[in-house]
């Protein structure tokens, strides 16, 4: 439980769209002599959509990892809300505080059918003699009904999950990112293997989030970025190359020269 | 009164509501035990349909297995931890019930020492060991059935979850456990009759342990812990608790990363099924009339694992139609093929590995898909 500063948590709740929700900055990480982040700095305001793109090796991954809590950096600080400082706190605490993170490859509970893995994943109370006597009360019902329309699986609710196709188990796990109710969330190529439509789909699950949440996605796929038309950061040898929307990245000659192999 | 029994009634088949495979095992073993009991008290002993004695007390040792076989299924099937040590929670149970039935002999023994019991005059001891106190008290005694097991699975369950030791290390540690049990039982020193074991039992609660009636009842008693421990996995593995023991068994470290404590969940499974297994044991001493350390040996914790895997891992009741089916086999074999049986239970376990992967329930399985 993340007890210690209760006024900085209010803070996260009342933070108002356009508000600063995370910022990092000169974050340098190496590996080895290697800097898989250089100084890199960050802002991502409560309610955005934000696109990191980026070429292997760019820092993307390490980039995550940093903010949820896996990797500590060698300089820099990284700040949720007002006065947060993730550097601080572990990796369960991250968690609870509002930092979800959807990993590349998806992982949901196979046995367990799209409704019982939704409520797996809910944000409640998580102590063991909670759990013992919990039941669903409507409320939780009707977020969960919500979540299951909103990612498109609500026919398949009572479907186990290892029979979903490889798509439906990307929105599921997002699903269950949503469940979490994290303020922020971190998706990893959410696109990754999926069909025209899918794709298609999981940009509109990901705009949709982004009006209640701030989204970071980490994409390869252009087509799929422009189509979400948000605000783009490109990575390049671990900092940040250039900033904008589509448009303006993809007249960025630096981008064009690293990025687009132009 | 009816009121509340009808509440009662409705508890019980809300649990197994949706557990058709659980619903018909009940049912039929409820039949037969209720047939036994009334053919045994009713008809005349020469007829076809008469059940002997032998048969009630075979069938009572059975239920008891059965019972093993369930809690085992519990942290096997819904934790997946693969435990081959649960002979050893339920040889615990026997103990701390067996030595209230050998108090319960007090002067009718061979040496007619009222204080001691046989082995201890022979093993020349002067006074009752410590940990014998208060063993004369059924309550006692039967407070140590659930207590003795249970607190031994919290603390290795505690000390092996916390150190987040899984899978194959686990297994191995579980048979070291019951392994360790087996040689310290036999040593005559230990004050628990040594390699001989804990026998000679003529009264339990005041009733003659020899006498039919007591046998009945026994058997009955038998059915009712089977049914109630039943329920309770049954209650378990349908609430939230249980759909997070099935994610652990599926994908442990995604269940930490949503922000479950896992260990605290393993630590329950296992401590409840070592309750089961060791009032199990408690039901098999009286019915069986020994105990001795051989039920300690890593071969029998093995065989626990044969029955639930031939019966069908993670349905519960596919761990009591395995115990029956394997037990049974192994009566009919020992006596009349004695020395085939060996092979004939090897051979089962291959057969069922390869072509019945989900054992026997995964027959029934099958075939009601092909219905729908």
């Amino acid at each position: 439980m993340y007890k210690n500063n209760n006024n900085d948590l209010e803070n996260i709740k009342n933070l108002k769209y356009g508000d600063t929700i995370l910022s990092c900055e000169g974050v340098t990480v190496s590996f080895d002599g290697f800097k898989a982040l250089n100084n890199l700095s960050l802002y991502i305001k409560y309610g955005e959509l934000r696109c990191i793109i980026g070429a292997n090796g760019a820092g993307k991954s390490t980039m995550m990892d940093v903010i949820t809590g896996k990797t500590k950096p060698d300089k820099g600080r990284i700040i949720f809300g007002d006065n947060i400082n993730l550097l601080k706190l572990d990796e369960p605490t991250i968690a609870e505080i509002g930092i979800g993170r959807k990993f590349q490859k998806p992982t949901v509970f196979g046995n367990h059918s799209v409704f019982e893995n939704l409520e797996l994943a809910m944000d409640d109370d998580k102590r063991f003699f909670k759990i013992l006597f919990s039941t669903l009360n409507n409320e939780q019902k009707i977020k969960i009904e919500q979540t299951m329309e909103l990612i498109g699986l609500k026919e398949m609710y009572n479907k186990k999950a290892f029979i979903l196709s490889h798509g439906q188990k990307q929105w599921l796990e997002i699903g269950m990112l949503i469940m979490q109710n994290p303020k922020l969330l971190l998706v990893d190529e959410p696109v990754a293997g999926m069909t025209m439509q899918e794709v298609e789909k999981t940009g509109e699950i990901l705009t949709s989030l982004s009006k209640t949440h701030s989204v970071i996605v980490v994409e390869h796929d252009m087509d799929f970025i422009r189509s979400i038309a948000s605000k783009v950061t490109v990575l390049h040898e671990g900092s940040v190359l250039a900033e904008g929307s589509m448009e303006k990245i993809q007249e960025n000659e630096k981008v064009r020269k690293v990025y687009l192999g132009e | 009164m009816n009121n509340t029994n009808n509440i009662k009634k409705s508890v019980i088949l809300n649990i197994i509501n949706n557990d058709k495979g659980g619903q018909i095992v009940l049912t039929s073993l409820f039949a037969i035990v209720s047939y036994c009991i009334l053919s045994h008290l009713l008809l005349p002993t020469d007829s076809f349909f008469y059940i002997s004695t032998y048969t009630i007390t075979l069938l009572g040792k059975y239920i008891s297995f059965a019972l093993l076989a369930l809690a085992l299924d519990l942290v096997w099937g819904y934790i997946g931890i693969l435990s081959l040590g649960h002979g050893a929670f339920f040889a615990l149970g026997g103990y701390a019930w067996a030595m209230y039935l050998m108090r319960e002999i007090k002067d009718r023994g061979v040496y007619g020492n009222s204080q001691l019991p046989d082995f201890m005059v022979f093993m020349n001891l002067q006074e009752l060991p410590w940990f014998w106190y208060g063993s004369d008290n059924p309550l006692f005694a039967l407070l140590m059935v659930v207590l003795i097991p249970a607190i031994l699975a919290f603390i290795f369950g505690w000390l092996a979850f916390r150190s987040r030791v899984t899978g194959v290390y686990l297994s191995i540690m579980t048979q070291a456990f019951t392994y360790a049990l087996m040689l310290a039982f036999f040593r005559n020193d230990m004050g628990f009759g040594g390699n001989n074991g804990l026998t000679d039992f003529k009264d339990i609660l005041g009733f003659n342990l020899q006498s039919d009636n007591t046998r009945l009842a026994l058997l009955f008693l038998s059915f009712l812990a089977l049914f109630g421990g039943y329920l309770i996995s049954r209650y378990i593995i349908n609430s939230k608790l249980g759909k997070i023991c099935m994610a652990i068994r599926d994908s442990e470290n995604r269940v930490r990363f949503l922000g479950y404590k896992v260990e605290q969940y393993k630590l329950f499974i296992f401590v409840i099924s070592a309750i089961l297994a060791g009032i199990a044991g408690a039901l098999y001493v009286p019915q069986v009339g020994i105990i001795n350390p051989g039920v300690f040996s890593p071969l029998f914790s093995i065989e626990i694992v044969i029955w639930v895997a031939i019966g069908g891992r993670g349905t519960l009741w596919g761990a009591i139609v395995g115990a029956f089916v394997v037990s049974f086999a192994s009566t009919y074999f020992t006596s009349a093929l004695p020395e085939v049986w060996l092979y004939a239970f090897g051979g089962l376990f291959v057969v069922s590995t390869i072509y019945l992967p989900k054992g026997i329930a995964g027959i029934f399985a099958h075939f009601s898909k092909v219905k729908e």
